[in-house]
């Protein structure tokens, strides 16, 4: 138990380094000719790797037998938030000033910026209900609620995809690491749903034989 | 303020090829003639002024040019560290570091097709062909950032006129090395090498299209498109071509690379345009590198005077 709480406040200390390191550049006048660029870059690859990170728990926890695991995927779900929220207030105010008819324009003609604040916006009732209590209010409707963040990951790799001018080889390995976690869950649920049948097949062969 | 980078050899220590190879010839003379004392006396003399084929070495005999802005310039560490040069890298922090491996003599530029007068020329001869010039110019990416750099060339008009185009000639081509052991971005298909860009000539005529070997009066760090490239202050600077090893006058509009690569986002002519957005991005505003706000974009980058009768009449929404 004090195992797990002082490996939750590690992992929790190092999801805070990429932000200390951008906090530690811009102090040191570190981050290059367009630090503005290299905060909304670094903020948005950190978003879509906690986001892929959140993901990655169940299928290794499942894989490994690990189980203890699903305890830090509350953590790493609202650090894709909390990177996300950065993400969007450097747009919002590095990029735009707070020029809200020019942000709405922007969210509403360029499509990598509509499907971007789709996959943010898509995070907030997941931050909201991640509490202890709000699990428990939800019950089942808890879970499916939470099955938004397959969209809203799908939508980070659209965004990531649509935005760079020529080279997509980043992109596309989001997009493979996607699918793979993606892809396990389908797979898992279909074996899932053909597990009563090949068991009562089972059972009907047994009865078969001892009879 | 002007932070420069120092050379790992004092350009004092460094012995050209050509210097070598005179020395060797004079050493041959010498010796039937006068004796050691001279020879150390002529090396030292031609030494003290080595031919500039590095970036960072000064360029010699250049005068202050024509269509400066007194507008800041941007610090020699920014633009020489923040480089779109797909060649080497599609980051913009890695060609400083990865254009290391590009070897800038021997080279050649060929010029070629309708003219009169094809010819290859050796780099170091092109640098002669006229008086360089310290151009300060706007410079705007289409990415949206822009800065402020003294170039330093002549007009490509000048070549234009040794190598006489036929009447027939309407457009120029320019072509950037493509060479995978050199230039590692290439060895990936992000844009179909080699990257070539093009011009109408009567747009490659204009004064200020600068045909450029150095900025801050130095000889080009190779990031920056060493040894030669084309600098076309009112266009986005994907059209000023770096690294050029071929020039060629046609009759048909050339295909480019980023046009290749995205009709619908990089037209032919891509003049700056704060009224035609980029399909992805609007072009309104830019951020000047070293400032925090964003400050509006102007027509034709601030050279509208000089280029806006080159394109009257045409539709700049449907030629952009
Ligand atoms: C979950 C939500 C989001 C994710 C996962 C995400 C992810 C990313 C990533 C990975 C990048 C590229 C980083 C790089 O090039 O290294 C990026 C860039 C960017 N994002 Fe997002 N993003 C999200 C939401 C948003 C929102 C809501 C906005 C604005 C409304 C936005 C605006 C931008 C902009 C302006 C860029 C820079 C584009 C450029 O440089 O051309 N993003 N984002």
């Amino acid at each position: 138990m004090l195992k797990l709480k002082l490996l939750k406040l590690a992992v929790f200390l190092a999801a805070l380094i990429p932000l200390a390191r951008l906090g530690w550049k811009a102090y040191q006048h570190m981050l290059g000719a367009n630090p503005i660029e290299v905060i909304t870059h670094s903020t948005g690859d950190w978003t879509l790797i906690f986001l892929m990170l959140t993901l990655g728990i169940t299928p290794l926890r499942k894989l490994t037998g690990q189980h203890w695991l699903i305890r830090f995927r509350r953590m790493t779900g609202l650090f894709a938030f909390f990177y996300a929220s950065l993400h969007f207030t450097t747009y919002i105010f590095l990029d735009k000033f707070f020029d809200v008819n020019e942000m709405l324009k922007d969210i509403a003609k360029r499509k990598f910026i509509t499907v971007g604040f789709t996959a943010f916006v898509l995070l907030i009732p997941l931050a909201v209900t991640s509490t202890q209590g709000m699990i428990r209010r939800l019950g089942k409707r808890w879970q499916m609620l939470h099955r938004l963040i397959y969209i809203s990951a799908t939508a980070g790799v659209v965004h990531y995809w649509w935005l760079v001018k020529a080279d997509v080889r980043k992109p596309q390995y989001y997009a493979l690491a996607l699918t793979l976690l993606l892809g396990y869950r389908l797979l898992a649920a279909q074996r899932k749903k053909a597990a009563p049948a090949r068991l009562a097949a089972q059972s009907r062969a047994q009865a078969a034989t001892g009879a | 303020m002007l932070i420069k980078k120092t050379a790992d050899i004092r350009s004092s220590q460094v012995t050209s090829k050509s210097l070598y190879l005179d020395r060797r010839k004079f050493l041959a003379g010498a010796a039937t003639l006068a004796g050691a004392v001279a020879v150390g006396g002529v090396a030292c003399v031609s030494a003290a002024a080595p031919e500039p084929t590095q970036g960072g070495q000064k360029l010699p005999g250049v005068v202050k040019g024509q269509f400066n802005t007194d507008e800041k310039q941007t610090p020699y560490k920014d633009i020489t560290n923040y480089n779109n040069f797909y060649e080497f890298a599609t980051d913009k922090y890695e060609p400083a570091a990865l254009a290391k491996s590009l070897r800038t003599r021997p080279w050649t530029v060929k010029v070629e097709g309708m003219v009169q007068k094809p010819k290859t020329y050796d780099i170091d001869s092109l640098l002669k062909l006229a008086t360089l010039e310290e151009r300060v110019y706007r410079h705007r990416c289409v990415e949206g950032w822009s800065m402020v750099i003294p170039w330093v060339g002549y007009s490509f008009s000048k070549l234009i006129s040794q190598v006489q185009p036929l009447g027939s000639a309407k457009y120029v081509e320019f072509t950037t090395l493509n060479d995978p052991a050199q230039m590692p971005g290439v060895r990936y298909r992000v844009l179909d090498w080699p990257y070539t860009e093009g011009l109408r000539l009567d747009e490659a005529n204009h004064p200020l299209a600068l045909l450029t070997f150095g900025l801050y009066g130095e000889v080009l760090p190779n990031q920056d498109g060493a040894p030669v490239r084309i600098v076309l202050p009112w266009k986005y600077g994907f059209k000023s071509c770096k690294s050029i090893v071929r020039i060629r006058f046609m009759d048909k509009e050339p295909a480019t690379a980023w046009n290749k690569a995205a009709p619908n986002e990089y037209g032919f002519y891509s003049n700056v345009n704060p009224n035609v957005d980029h399909p992805r991005w609007s072009q309104a505003k830019e951020r000047r590198i070293g400032e925090f706000f964003k400050r509006p974009t102007l027509m034709f980058n601030g050279y509208r005077d000089q280029v806006a009768s080159m394109y009257a009449g045409m539709d700049l929404k449907k030629y952009y």
